[in-house]
């Protein structure tokens, strides 16, 4: 199995820049990026009382994460660190079409 | 390129299947084979046993089909589609107790990932769940 988990959490906080928040579209995009990596991954806006799995589409697009909003994610196994870099580019680059 | 499980429309309306489809492509990507049917073979509202089925074996994959509905006869001919597959695809195929078109989407979002049939009808039900 992959799993080699050492236990080291890594981190990550990206400004959210998308015009209208977190809706459906990168909701939808994030999920399946999350996904591409065996890491445990949560996400939250910063500071919210829960951290939701990043690899749920319904919980994210329920996140209601608004325009402007700073976005914490954190993620440990294996690929812990790419998978948090890969999803901080996403966020900031604004979801290009076709990443995901 | 792994195999995903793939996903049916099917709606009273030809259009509402139509547009459903065209939001999972344009929303999740062309990795995710999906078919649709609407609509009795009159052109009228209704949905029908042998266009399910096509839309069924259109969609086929080898890890199943998920199946997204709306009302009622949409469910019981769905259901009764599936019985009417070849005995070796009858067990591969699930009807999703979800909103037809979020449903659609975020089982669709779920198989893109390479995920179980059983996974994808979890994630497509997590909308229905309290």
């Amino acid at each position: 199995m992959l799993d080699r988990a050492d236990g080291q959490i890594f981190t990550g906080n990206v400004r959210l820049v998308h015009a209208v928040g977190m809706h459906a579209r990168p909701a939808v995009k994030l999920t399946k990026l999350a996904k591409k990596f065996q890491a445990q991954i949560s996400v939250r806006v910063a500071g919210a009382p829960e951290w939701i799995n990043a690899k749920s589409v319904a919980k994210i697009m329920a996140m209601r994460a608004a325009h402007g909003s700073t976005i914490e994610i954190k993620a440990s196994g294996s690929d812990a660190e790419a998978a948090v870099a890969a999803l901080v580019d996403l966020i900031a680059s604004d979801f290009p079409d076709g990443a995901g | 390129m792994t195999d995903t499980v793939g996903i049916v429309i099917v709606s009273h309306s030809s259009d509402i299947a139509k547009g459903t489809a065209d939001m999972v492509r344009q929303m999740v990507g062309s990795e995710v084979k999906v078919a649709f049917c609407g609509g009795n073979p009159d052109g009228g509202l209704g949905t029908s046993v042998p266009l399910i089925i096509d839309a069924i074996n259109a969609a086929w994959s080898p890890k199943g089909v998920a199946v997204l509905v709306d009302l009622g006869g949409a469910e019981t001919n769905s259901e009764m589609a599936v019985e009417m597959l070849e005995p070796a695809r009858r067990d591969l195929v699930v009807v999703c107790n979800a909103p037809i078109v979020e449903g659609a989407v975020m089982a669709a979002t779920e198989a893109a990932g390479g995920s179980t049939l059983a996974q994808v009808k979890a994630v497509a039900e997590e909308l229905s769940a309290d």
